[in-house]
């Protein structure tokens, strides 16, 4: 039984908690270091690591839940759902330019780099 | 999260003198939350803790535990423990003896966890706990009030002169006891910062009034603005000092 995603960074105060711990769940997804079928840690194993409220950690599962990215078995704990990964892949990719790749652009052009040098930068790095 | 019974508290007025403490205060405790109970100096979270846990009788409004009056219910000892930051406790006799009487009055006292707290925060149960420090004797008021495990549990400023470490070890152990045995808890504290991420729930108080109640993260929510979320002295500062609100 795996029990993985749980080098979780140290809150911010820029969002709630349950919040913070949804992305944190949802990056181990994407990243493959929660893989499908593998356990995430309980509720009362949140709480008691970081000092929060159960009901904080269950708020962030349940919205995992509702996001098709985990599934509960009864009185095992939450599991990673098959095709989470994929499912975050195609959410993540359709976001991404508009959100990641625009400010950038746009921020090379504000710098005086034309698309082409901008390319170029992209190849070198890739 | 549990089928623990909800404290309701209406239109609760209270006043000493001239002085009005609670003035019509409505909230809903949820059972098995731990729910904060924040305000100022003065702002009425012990009159209120006072109430709820049938200490005194109710001057007008209602305070309602599963159903029936808290101040009627023949089993409040038992289901109601408010541990303060004074009284309780034979203050000239040694610790054990208050032990004695929190074991026969408190039917669900788990005397071996009480033992070990004390250990833990390294109270001296042969002294009597005026000989205590302040750290010390509130040490003695959390451990007693944790192993009284009853169904709501008040805390009311219990870590008064605590040391960094003791608290710490202090909120461990509550919230290791409270997922193993669900219960409410209404945590008043002062130190906003150490308690705010255990607080499911909160109600803030300002002169009697209740000014915001509810989920935690909505209210800090509702009381931020731009980039960060409002720590609940973010929102005491808005409530308190704002004219607008009152």
């Amino acid at each position: 039984m795996n029990h993985r995603g749980d080098q979780l960074p140290s809150f911010d105060d820029r969002s709630p908690i349950y919040l913070q711990i949804a992305e944190h769940l949802r990056r181990s997804i994407l990243a493959g270091d929660l893989a499908e079928e593998d356990q995430v840690m309980s509720t009362t194993a949140y709480a008691t690591t970081y000092r929060i409220n159960p009901a904080t950690a269950a708020k962030a599962m349940s919205l995992l839940v509702d996001e098709e990215l985990l599934h509960k078995r009864r009185g095992l704990g939450m599991f990673v759902s098959s095709g989470a990964q994929a499912k975050l892949r195609e959410r993540g990719r359709a976001e991404f330019v508009d959100a990641v790749l625009r400010p950038v652009v746009d921020q090379g052009h504000a710098l005086g780099l034309s698309t082409d040098e901008l390319c170029r930068a992209m190849k070198e790095i890739s | 999260m549990t089928g623990l019974a909800d404290l309701q508290i209406r239109s609760v007025t209270h006043r000493f003198g001239s002085t009005t403490a609670l003035s019509q205060v409505d909230a809903t405790i949820r059972g098995g939350t731990i729910t904060g109970l924040i305000g100022r100096n003065g702002a009425g979270k012990t009159t209120l803790a006072r109430l709820i846990a049938a200490w005194q009788p109710l001057q007008s409004g209602s305070i309602h535990l599963d159903g029936h009056p808290v101040w009627e219910s023949q089993d409040r000892t038992s289901r109601v423990c408010l541990m303060k930051d004074t009284g309780g406790f034979l203050e000239d006799q040694p610790v054990r003896k208050s032990l004695r009487v929190h074991r026969a009055a408190r039917p669900h006292w788990d005397h071996d966890y009480a033992m070990r707290l004390l250990d833990l925060f390294e109270v001296p149960t042969k002294k009597s706990p005026e000989k205590l420090s302040t750290g010390k004797r509130s040490a003695l008021r959390a451990a007693v009030a944790l192993a009284t495990r009853a169904e709501v549990t008040i805390l009311d400023e219990v870590y008064l002169g605590m040391d960094a470490v003791t608290r710490r070890m202090f909120y461990d152990e509550l919230m290791a006891d409270y997922i193993a045995r669900p219960r409410t808890v209404i945590l008043s504290s002062h130190l906003l910062d150490e308690v705010e991420d255990l607080m499911e729930e909160v109600v803030v108080l300002d002169r009697g009034r209740v000014m915001a109640a509810g989920d935690t993260d909505e209210v800090r929510q509702q009381y931020s603005s731009g980039s960060s979320l409002a720590s609940l002295t973010d929102v005491l500062v808005q409530i308190t000092t704002s004219g607008a609100e009152r």
